[in-house]
Formats: structure tokens, C-alpha cells, sequence
């Protein structure tokens, strides 16, 4: 299960729709327990495959050392990380689990169909080596803000 | 100096988020980091022994990979050893066809 505020889901929704025709980018911050995900925060990271961008991302370790180094200030891991699929399904790809090493962490995918964004879902890449790794559907809980619920 | 570990090995160091080592270089570090918690290698290193591919190593802000001395550069106690794993992907080639 992973956990996020409607703010959240908002925000990497919105970075996709931002970079289309490529692809956005960014970690997750929250805390992780019994399988489950609690995600506090979206940080929006730079694509490095400026080469591929439309079907390719890449984050650069020097920014995720820096992410991972803010995120330890405020009590908090990485738990998962986030990307878009201009114009192509919100389903990972063979690419996608091949580049995947964040063993039980999640991958979300943001579906973005001419610029706006669709479908978005998560994948928790599960096993316990390179061997034997593979992505599960991860079911996505999204807290309503509290002025909005009835 | 402390050794950063990322949230996936956690489970091969009792859920430790940094492990302390005393060690001079960066070779030591990590020789102390899989002697403590030797579930780890597999993880790190590849059969032969080098560093797998996906594995950063940044000592401080800096990408061992580019250091002179690479993982025998030496370091000092208030140093810190970041292992980060790439993060990488992308859909496939397919391309959306656009709307009727």
C-alpha cells in the first residue's frame, strides 16, 4: 500500500503534465513500514537523458545524495520514486524494471496523453536480489484533505 | 566516518540507516561495512568482486568512481560514505497514436 495526500498525488501529476513531450522525474520521501508506504513529500528531480528524455529518465546520484541527505534532516527515507510515460501506459516497462535497483520500494507511473495527465499508478519492486526482482501492483490509498471531506 | 545506507539494505544491516566504521580508506570502509554485515556483499559487489554497476559509492559530494584513487582514496573520521543505487526507466518505444 502506498499512502499520499491528495497534494501530493497533485504535484507529481502536475510535474509530468510540466515536462511533457518528456519525462519527469522524482523521489519519494515518507517512511516505510511493514510493507507499507507513508509518503510525506514529492521532490521534483532533473532528468538526465536529455539524449531520450521522451522515453527515458534518468536521476543523477549527485541529487539523490543531496535528496536523500535533506530528507534525513526532517526524519525521513526514500520510499519510492516517480515518473511519467509521455503518451504511453501507466504499466512499467522492461526498461523500467531492468534500471530498478530500490528493492521494496515503490515506482510510480503517470500515464500523460497529450499533455495532460492520465492514469497514474504504483509498482513495488519486490524479491530479494537482482535475480529475482519484479514489480507487483501497489494498491494507491490518497488521504481527501480534511476541509473537503463530508 | 559513518556509512550512509539506502533504504533496500537496510534489511542486511538490522535496519540500520548509517553504519560507523573506523577506516582510512575507502576499500577499508566498505571491507568493514560487509565484514559486520556480510549479507551485504552480494548486494554490493558483483562474483568477481568489483562494485556492481548500479552502485554509487559518493564519499561526501564526491563520486568515488572519479576520485584519483578511486575506492583506495583515503579518508578520515569526519567523512561520510554515501551507497546510493541508480534510479533509471523510462516507457517503451511505443508512441501514442492521438486522439480520433
Amino acid at each position: 500500500m502506498l499512502r499520499l495526500s491528495q497534494l501530493v498525488m497533485n504535484s507529481l501529476r502536475l510535474h509530468g503534465e510540466e515536462t511533457y513531450p518528456h519525462e519527469c522525474c522524482g523521489v519519494l520521501l515518507g517512511r516505510l513500514s511493514d510493507g507499507e508506504s507513508s509518503v510525506q513529500s514529492a521532490v521534483r528531480a532533473g532528468n538526465t537523458r536529455i539524449d531520450s528524455a521522451h522515453n527515458r529518465y534518468s536521476i543523477a546520484p549527485a541529487e539523490l545524495i543531496r535528496i536523500q541527505r535533506e530528507a534525513r534532516v526532517h526524519g525521513l527515507d526514500i520510499v519510492g520514486f516517480y515518473h511519467s510515460h509521455p503518451d504511453h501506459p501507466a504499466r512499467w516497462s522492461a526498461t523500467d524494471l531492468a534500471e530498478a535497483h530500490w528493492l521494496g520500494c515503490s515506482y510510480v507511473i503517470t500515464a500523460v496523453e497529450g499533455g495532460r495527465a492520465a492514469q497514474t499508478n504504483s509498482f513495488r519492486l519486490v524479491g530479494t536480489t537482482e535475480d529475482d526482482k519484479q514489480f507487483i501492483d501497489e494498491p494507491v490509498e490518497v488521504a481527501v484533505p480534511e476541509e473537503l471531506r463530508p | 566516518m559513518d556509512i550512509y545506507i539506502p533504504t533496500p539494505l537496510r534489511a542486511y544491516t538490522g535496519q540500520q540507516a548509517t553504519v560507523s566504521v573506523e577506516a582510512d580508506t575507502v576499500d577499508a570502509a566498505l571491507a568493514q561495512l560487509t565484514t559486520a554485515h556480510p549479507e551485504l556483499k552480494r548486494h554490493l559487489f558483483n562474483d568477481d568482486g568489483r562494485l556492481r554497476a548500479f552502485v554509487n559509492l559518493y564519499l561526501n559530494d564526491e563520486d568515488v568512481r572519479y576520485l584519483p584513487e578511486k575506492q583506495g582514496t583515503k579518508t578520515t573520521q569526519s567523512d561520510a560514505l554515501s551507497i546510493i543505487p541508480s534510479i533509471a526507466g523510462g516507457g517503451g518505444e511505443a508512441r501514442y497514436s492521438g486522439r480520433c
